[in-house]
């Protein structure tokens, strides 16, 4: 078997030779073609095989001739200068970001253009008098990088990328260094000649360092602590901000009094490894969106028809938006239908797998309804509009309550519930510390006083659940669970509800099971049906195709397709017909065994012989998971099918699986409602669009994809399809991961405990609170890390086993 | 040993100016993409011997209308 130079996919039915060099089909080599004329065949020397074979696009990007698209997809424009940005998700090696950054070589409109790999994004710079958008657009997908454009890009976000984090932590690094190094003198000498002469100046340096640290960098923590007050939470910031403000206070008098040298390098300190446990909770994977609605599945642009002033049809771009209803629209091969609409010419096949996850298009006759989200699989439409974008069966989800409300900030935190109670006592210790002393020694009552605050912090609290989290959220990451952000973690290990969709979910939607039934074939018959579908680009077909053997293929003598109903063909005076139940040719009822499956018929002669029946193929391991999941959690499936695979269900999944069928997008949506208000914890694991409301609604919504590079409905995490059977495993590691915050606290409660001990006593240094600081943070860091690795390989051996 | 208050100043300010440049990259958006420039960086001498070698036997066509 040969592979082929550019792609690398094996030469199956052709091989096309040329420049010694072997290629899979024309595709590839056109692309090669082009590279190799403009000396950019240094694409190949980059990587072994890295390019994409090129799809067909003829036609499909003619809506980049409407000025008002262009306009919206161009980031800047002054009439010459245009430049924009396009996501590119066939984007995966060196040699594409090579290859992309030089295409001023292939078009000389090009000025520059900038590859981010991370997102798969590309930048391209251009002069609108060399080159147009669409120019662009059919050149990236001759060279197999055709650029995704969506309903989302029609509206103008402004990119705004929030780095006040990063100021943060710069400055609070920037300043405890500074004030590390001014604070030493005086805590290795106490009365000097010189050290006493240039004190107050080194103090007073200090005091300027803090000022951006407190005022800058330490001020999310004051809001926050504020608008947690108000809502009478106590949360962590509350402890943190009364630390930094009493630490800044104290420190200050301490230095216009001359009292001592003031807390200023604890002060800082606490800031920075605050800070740098929230840079270290997030964990982006940027080419991954968790936000997508059906904007990004839907095109940007569809072909209109209308009459003109002659009478004449004439086609037109239209933005989608602008569509109304009654318009004529034209559907393309491999187009999105963006609109609920109904057939009025042509065979319409439609692929549903991004709203549903089923794989099989489902043909439709003229007159019936499509909707929205379905994607034309054999020739042209035309379709009369019934309901605009925003109102279609599927996109009116979207206008549900659940998709404007945000769900983090509704449940409280690991972190939040420990300090309710950990800032409660700490006041108490405050109070009660104070007035002894007020009655033994007033002057140090305020010293003490202070001190209590100072030292209590709950710094290594407060960073206990980020490091812990993110090395968790990382783990996931190398297992294949990617989450959204941290807080995932914590809500995974609280779940007693598991609930699945089944299509697309627990079924593949590559392989199919088919199995044959009715009379046998004869050897002649068996040959005669391979080499008919060997003619047939239906999906059915090939698949079927693809596990029939394969010997003496003949050229048939007659073949007729009928797009949407079968095929039939003749070869030596035998005929056959192959397809639905009504086009071979038998009317009676069909049994109801076969009527909810997807069929193939056959019939050899006129004589009806059987049918393949294509069973959807549940994913390995679903047993195994439904018993694991079991055992301490509420399994449910919900269904948007029919209930033809009741059975098959009710065979492999153990006792007492509760099954739903027939259920709408609202109808998911509302059953988690409805679980969740019998106080359940529910995680969806869903796949297509249509559970887009469940998984916004439910606690977690992962969602499982085949290819991390397809998108995927917005959710809290995206698992590998390859990891479905490890479900179990990841929802023990995230109880894990909390387990390990929990004794992580108690460890910090134990230094706690230490510095109480001096603060409450009179004897709190500076510098016993610039020892105990970094010592429990850095501590409280290393425990973390330490324990999750750990944790971590047990997942790695649990999930190999 | 007043001398000190000038060699203070002149490593504040010093500190300062690098701070200043962190600030300054970090708004210019450079460590937005941290992973690309890594292996951009690999390109440059590669292209040039590219360009230099195939120049002389073979004429360039640019594609400014794919779609023809």
């Amino acid at each position: 078997m040969v592979n082929c130079f550019h792609c690398g996919d094996p030469c199956l039915d052709v091989e096309i030779k040329h420049e010694e060099k072997s290629f899979c089909c024309h595709g590839c080599k056109t692309v090669f073609d082009i590279l190799h004329d403009n000396d950019l065949s240094y694409y190949y020397d980059l990587e072994k095989t890295p390019g994409i074979s090129p799809k067909e696009i003829a036609g499909k990007y003619d809506f980049l001739d409407n000025e008002t698209i262009v306009e919206k997809l161009l980031e800047f424009n002054d009439g010459s200068t245009q430049i924009v940005s396009f996501l590119i998700p066939s984007i995966h090696c060196s040699s594409c970001i090579w290859i992309l950054e030089n295409l001023n070589k292939l078009n000389s409109g090009v000025k520059s253009s900038q590859v981010n790999f991370p997102e798969k994004t590309v930048r391209i710079t251009f002069t609108a008098e060399e080159s147009s958008l669409k120019n662009l657009v059919i050149l990236l997908s001759r060279i197999g990088y055709e650029p995704y454009i969506s309903l989302d890009d029609s509206e103008k976000k402004e990119k705004y990328i929030n780095r006040s984090l990063t100021y943060k932590l710069g400055i609070a690094g920037f300043a405890f260094g500074n004030v590390m190094f001014l604070s030493f003198p005086e805590y290795f000498e106490h009365s000097e000649f010189w050290l006493d002469q240039f004190k107050p100046f080194f103090r007073w340096l200090m005091f300027a360092f803090s000022l951006p640290v407190v005022f800058y960098s330490a001020s999310g923590y004051f809001t926050s602590a504020y608008k947690g007050l108000r809502s009478k939470i106590l949360n962590i910031d509350v402890p943190i901000a009364l630390g930094v403000a009493v630490l800044f206070i104290r420190s200050t008098i301490d230095i216009v009094m001359d009292l001592g040298t003031g807390f200023f390098d604890s002060l800082t300190g606490l800031v920075f490894f605050l800070l740098l446990g929230k840079f270290f909770q997030q964990k982006t994977y940027s080419y991954l969106s968790f936000e997508r609605d059906y904007k990004s599945y839907f095109p940007i642009a569809v072909t209109r028809l209308f009459k003109n002033a002659e009478g004449k049809t004439v086609e037109e771009q239209a933005e989608v938006y602008n569509v109304k209803k009654g318009d004529r629209l034209l559907i393309r091969n491999n187009e999105i239908i963006p609109v609920d609409a109904i057939l009025i010419k042509g065979n319409a096949l439609i692929d549903y797998s991004f709203v549903t996850g089923e794989a099989e298009p489902i043909s439709k006759q003229s007159g019936d309804k499509l909707f929205a989200g379905g994607k034309q699989q054999a020739g042209i439409l035309e379709v009369e509009v019934l309901k605009p974008v925003a109102q279609s069966y599927l996109t009116q989800l979207w206008s549900n309550d659940v998709f404007s409300k945000d769900k983090t900030g509704i449940f409280e935190n690991i972190t939040d519930s420990i300090s309710k109670r950990f800032t409660l006592v700490l006041l108490t210790v405050a109070f009660i510390s104070t007035i002894f002393w007020l009655m033994v020694d007033p002057s140090k009552a305020f010293n003490v006083f202070t001190s209590v605050l100072i030292v209590a912090c709950p710094c290594a609290i407060a960073l206990a659940a980020p490091f812990t989290l993110g090395n968790v959220l990382r783990i996931f990451g190398r297992e294949k669970l990617y989450l959204k952000e941290a807080s995932v973690i914590e809500q995974m290990a609280k779940l007693d509800t598991v609930v699945f969709d089944k299509t697309g979910t627990l079924t593949t939607n590559q392989k199919n099971l088919i199995t044959y039934e009715g009379l046998a074939l004869s050897e002649e018959e068996k040959q005669l049906l391979t080499s008919t579908l060997r003619a047939s680009s239906h999906p059915l077909s090939r698949s079927l195709y693809n596990i029939l053997d394969k010997n003496n293929i003949q050229t048939l003598d007659d073949f007729e397709e009928e797009v949407g109903k079968g095929i039939s063909a003749t070869f030596n005076n035998n005929s056959i017909k192959v397809g639905s139940y009504e086009f071979v040719g038998f009317y009676d009822e069909m049994t109801s065994e076969v009527k909810n499956k997807t069929t193939v018929h056959i019939s050899a002669n006129q004589v009806y012989k059987g049918c393949y029946i294509f069973n959807s193929e549940y994913r390995k391991g679903i047993s195994e998971v439904f018993e694991q999941l079991g055992t301490d959690k509420d399994v449910i499936v919900l269904s948007g099918d029919n209930e033809g695979e009741r059975e098959r269900l009710e065979m492999l999944l153990p006792e007492g699986t509760k099954l739903y069928f027939n259920q709408k997008p609202d109808d998911k949506l509302n059953f988690i409602k409805t679980l969740q208000q019998s106080g359940k914890q529910v995680l969806m694991i869903g796949d297509g669009l249509n559970d887009a409301g469940a998984l916004k609604q439910s606690n977690v919504g992962f969602v499982i994809s085949e290819n991390t590079n397809v998108f995927s409905p917005a959710c809290d995490g995206i698992l590998g399809a390859s990891q479905f059977n490890k479900i179990g495993d990841y929802l023990n590691f995230s109880k894990r991961g909390v387990n390990i915050i929990k004794w992580a606290f108690l460890f910090s409660l134990f230094y706690n405990l230490i510095g109480l001990s001096f603060a409450v006593t009179g004897h709190l240094q500076p510098v016993v609170a610039a020892i105990l600081m970094p010592l429990s943070s850095i501590s409280i860091v290393v425990f973390t890390t330490v324990a999750t690795q750990f944790v971590g390989k047990k997942l790695r051996t649990d999930i190999n086993k | 040993m007043t001398i000190i208050y000038m060699l203070l100043a002149i490593s504040v300010f010093v500190a300062l100016i690098f701070f200043a440049l962190f600030i300054f990259s970090v708004k210019k958006g450079q460590y937005d993409d941290t992973y690309t420039p890594s292996v951009r960086m690999l390109f440059e001498d590669e292209l040039v011997k590219e360009g230099a070698s195939n120049k002389a036997n073979t004429s360039k066509k640019t594609i400014t209308n794919p779609e023809k």
